[in-house]
């Protein structure tokens, strides 16, 4: 067995990387639990903050801390403008359709971003990228460390929307029943695009906190959230427990079992991962009935 | 003595903390039409699914024809004879009146042209005739109570499981589906059907189940379950029956 | 369109295009199109006649692509025998997610996820396995001999793409007449009334994917014999998924004729923004996402649908127009 000085840091950087993920995911779930549509798109639209965040640096020279600020708010109302001008009126409310216009959307935007910025790799450099800060035996990245408090705070901040705001409650209740919801006079296709606007949200959140460490090019986002549909397939579709626990859990696995086995068996593995927990018990751990 | 071509043992759903049916028991006599009947939630539909294998129940056996086909998928017990049609009419809407009935039909017909023309027959004896070649998105309810009705028939079952299939029609149409259920049941078909149109179930069934909260709580031939005050109650709420008693109003 | 005579006349028509024109930018058009039309007609069983939508049909391509290539490079095997084979191993790959997805009852978006994943997972695969030259790609070596499945000009390569599209718009057809089609359709309708109705319905999206696979995956057995060269991001890559589903949606789903139109629709348009904007990547899967977006939104009936709306309107024109009798409109 390893010594506690090699897995207290692996566990702890674990936890961060899987913050990062959860905040994926639980954009993710939120749509799926509210919408009850996978988004095919998000993968792409991922990608495209990811490159927000890069240029945000590269031609403003805002730090991507700084960035969010702007950021967030932007992709909210891309997302909201997507579900609301596009998905929704597209589909005519049919589940298939809605299946191929996020579709649509994934391929329109990743090729937009292919075609526009080709698809060379490309990082940008910040002076305390590589700062650490001490935590007992481990040394931890700052960026990382940023990164979970921030993701922490953005669970909180949901939390709190869900709770107290009138918003919140009314995302809540087309969540559990649409039908009511309309009945009692809330504009349901409003709430549909605030609830996939707040997990474009998220994305943007995610882009800035990634882009200090991880590089970016038109496929970055999809890695991303391969691994976080195979969260939200773990912890359940709709379940946003499930999508912050799941999170933090795959993050720990992942960088222990690089630990042992090393990065190339990642990719098939998660994909192997996904494909089973599909195929056995697509409601996840937490979440409802497929 | 006629055989009982369907026998509900002991039948008991659960889902999750709640009891939807708890020890249901009834028979099914051959040839003749039950009725089940009770207030909304009872667990009318519950049953109906676990018998016609759409779900599995916590306990208790479905015996038909002397078989134990509890747990069996829907397509099989298809293949049996047992036929259901949906509360909520669920037609093949993109196809037409003839297609629809046409899927049923293939059950025991692989040809295409055979399928067509017994589906043909089928409509006919339901008074759909007129409206073979009319997709299925363009029929009034009552048109798709019969297509669904139809549908049900074409794979000739020997048990029929009609699921409110006089829902949402106005007086009128329902008059005229009584005698196309009743001539069903001359032709030598089982029917339990579940039914809130009381008139109905007055002229139709030979015997009345009364379901409420997952208990069967009253059976028996038409007139005696009307004046029985536990089925007032379960409809009515506590203390209905003596009221209505007292107030003498005399039947349910 | 009933009956076998329009693809009979649709078939000879386009069989005629070698005997009238020369010009190589036309038959390589068009081959190409006919190919899409292949690979998409296997596409619109699963999913149009189905309803069971797959975003990850480049499993199939690509294994016939594959199959084919490291056949006749690895092991010498004769290249039509390798069609035949790469058919067969499509169907295979098509029946075992088949049967790992409709077992576990997965549909609508969980099962276009889990097709996904499985094309995903043989594309990564195919990029590092040392069989298929992983990320070098496969090259067929030349060898412009008939036997080979290889020749000098395209008219051959034409007439072949064809007779296969020719036949699968017949086995599609014979499919819609038999009870096999008519079950899945109606399990595409409502799988519950299906199932009631004595429809196994497992066991029909089954067979539909497996005859699926197998028409998609000779279509990849075709790329791989006209190009000579396969990677895992040709093979195994998204763009061949969304063509398979593209092209089948713009001409009409659930029709004989729709993947062959869309086809047509979508290599133009491919063509004339390479036209307009050079060949810079991306690009054309751009138009083609908008595509289907708009055709979603304004066209979900594609081109077929359009069609037929023309044709109703047409007739009720002509005729004097009593009002409908017995049942308004649902």
């Amino acid at each position: 067995m390893l010594s506690s000085v090699i897995l207290v840091p692996a566990v702890l950087n674990g936890l961060m990387t899987g913050a990062v993920y959860a905040l994926i995911a639980l954009g993710l779930t939120l749509i799926y639990g509210v919408l009850h549509i996978i988004n095919f798109a998000h993968g792409a639209l991922l990608t495209a903050a990811m490159f927000a965040a890069f240029f945000a640096h590269k031609l403003l020279g805002l730090d991507p801390y700084v960035a969010a600020l702007g950021l967030t708010p932007l992709f909210f109302l891309l997302g909201y403008g997507l579900q609301r001008f596009v998905i929704g009126p597209a589909a005519h409310g049919e589940d298939r359709n809605i299946l191929l216009v996020t579709l649509g959307l994934a391929v329109v935007i990743e090729n937009a971003l292919l075609y526009a910025f080709r698809a060379d790799t490309r990082t940008i450099n910040l002076p305390y990228a590589f700062d650490v800060v001490e935590v007992g035996t481990a040394f931890l990245a700052v960026p990382r460390v940023i990164a979970f408090i921030v993701v922490v705070a953005v669970a909180l901040a949901l939390w709190l929307i869900m709770r107290w705001t009138d918003t919140g409650k009314a995302i809540r209740a087309v969540a559990k029943e649409k039908r009511g919801a309309e009945l009692v006079g809330i504009d349901v296709a409003h709430i549909y695009a605030v609830t996939f606007g707040l997990g474009t949200a998220c994305l943007a959140i995610a882009a800035c906190l990634l882009i200090p460490t991880y590089y970016v090019n038109p496929q970055a986002g999809n890695a991303f959230v391969l691994i976080a549909f195979t969260i939200v397939v773990l912890g359940g579709m709709g379940s946003v427990t499930g999508a912050l626990i799941g999170g933090l859990f795959v993050g720990v696995v992942e960088s222990l079992s690089s630990l042992y086995l090393g990065e190339s068996l990642g990719q098939i593995g998660i994909f192997a991962m996904f494909i089973l927990v599909l195929l056995f018990r697509p409601s996840g751990l937490f979440g409802e009935r497929a | 003595m006629v055989e009982p071509l369907l026998r509900v043992e002991q039948v008991s759903k659960r889902f999750g903390g709640l009891l939807a049916l708890d020890r249901t028991s009834f028979l099914a006599q051959a040839g003749c039409i039950t009725a089940l009947i009770g207030p909304n939630g009872a667990g009318k539909t519950t049953l109906f699914s676990i018998i016609a294998g759409f779900a599995p129940p916590s306990a208790g056996r479905i015996i038909y024809d002397d078989v134990d086909i509890t747990g069996e998928p829907p397509h099989r017990l298809a293949r049996r004879g047992i036929a259901r049609t949906f509360q909520i009419v669920q037609p093949f809407t993109t196809l037409s009146v003839r297609e629809n009935i046409a899927v049923g039909s293939h059950l025991s017909r692989p040809a295409r042209a055979d399928a067509l023309a017994a589906a043909g027959d089928v409509a006919r004896a339901v008074g759909l005739g007129d409206l073979l070649d009319r997709p299925a998105a363009t029929l009034t309810v009552a048109g798709r109570k019969r297509l669904e009705l139809a549908r049900a028939l074409a794979i000739e079952p020997r048990l029929l499981l009609l699921d409110e299939v006089l829902a949402g029609l106005n007086p009128s149409e329902i008059r005229d589906m009584v005698p196309i259920i009743r001539a069903i049941r001359d032709r030598g078909i089982t029917i339990v059907m579940i039914e809130h149109v009381m008139q109905a179930v007055m002229s139709l069934a030979e015997h009345v189940l009364v379901l409420s909260e997952g208990r069967i709580i009253a059976e028996g031939p038409p007139q005696a379950i009307a004046g029985d005050p536990r089925v007032v109650e379960a409809y009515l709420g506590h203390g209905a029956a003596g009221r209505m008693l007292a107030a003498g109003t005399g039947h349910a | 369109m009933r009956g076998f005579a329009p693809i009979l006349i649709v078939t000879a028509l386009l069989a005629t295009v070698p005997l009238i024109t020369s010009s190589n930018v036309v038959l390589n058009f068009l081959v190409v199109a006919l190919l899409i039309a292949l690979v998409g007609q296997g596409w619109n069983l699963l999913g149009g006649y189905g309803g069971q939508y797959s975003f990850g049909h480049a499993a199939f391509f690509g294994t016939g692509a594959y199959a084919t290539a490291i056949l006749q490079v690895q092991y010498g095997i004769n290249a039509w025998l390798g069609l035949l084979i790469g058919i067969a191993a499509g169907a295979l790959v098509g029946a075992v997610i088949g049967a790992l997805s409709f077992r576990s009852g997965l549909k609508g978006s969980y099962f276009a996820l889990v097709t996904l994943a499985f094309a995903e997972v043989l594309r990564i695969i195919a990029s590092v396995a040392p069989i298929t030259g992983a990320g070098v790609g496969t090259l067929i070596k030349l060898d412009l001999r008939p036997e080979a499945f290889q020749f000098q000009s395209r008219a051959p390569f034409y007439w072949i793409i064809l007779a296969l599209v020719g036949l699968s718009l017949v086995l599609i057809r014979m499919i819609e007449d038999s009870r096999f089609g008519a079950y899945l359709v109606a399990l595409r309708e409502n799988e519950d009334a299906a199932q009631a109705l004595g429809v196994n319905t497992t066991m029909v999206k089954l067979l539909a994917m497996t005859i699926s696979a197998a028409i998609t995956a000779a279509g990849g057995c075709f790329y791989a014999q006209y190009f000579l060269f396969i990677d895992a991001g040709i093979a195994y890559g998204p763009w061949i998924s969304v063509e398979a589903l593209l092209a089948p949606i713009i001409g009409g789903i659930g029709t004989v004729f729709g993947p062959l139109l869309g086809a047509l629709v979508v290599k133009t348009l491919g063509e004339l923004t390479k036209l307009m904007t050079g060949d810079a990547p991306g690009l054309d899967l751009v138009i083609y996402g908008s595509v289907l977006i708009l055709v979603i939104a304004f066209a979900p009936r594609g081109i077929s649908g359009i069609l037929l709306d023309l044709r109703r309107r047409l007739r009720s024109l002509r005729r004097a127009a009593p009002a409908s009798l017995g049942g308004g409109h649902g």
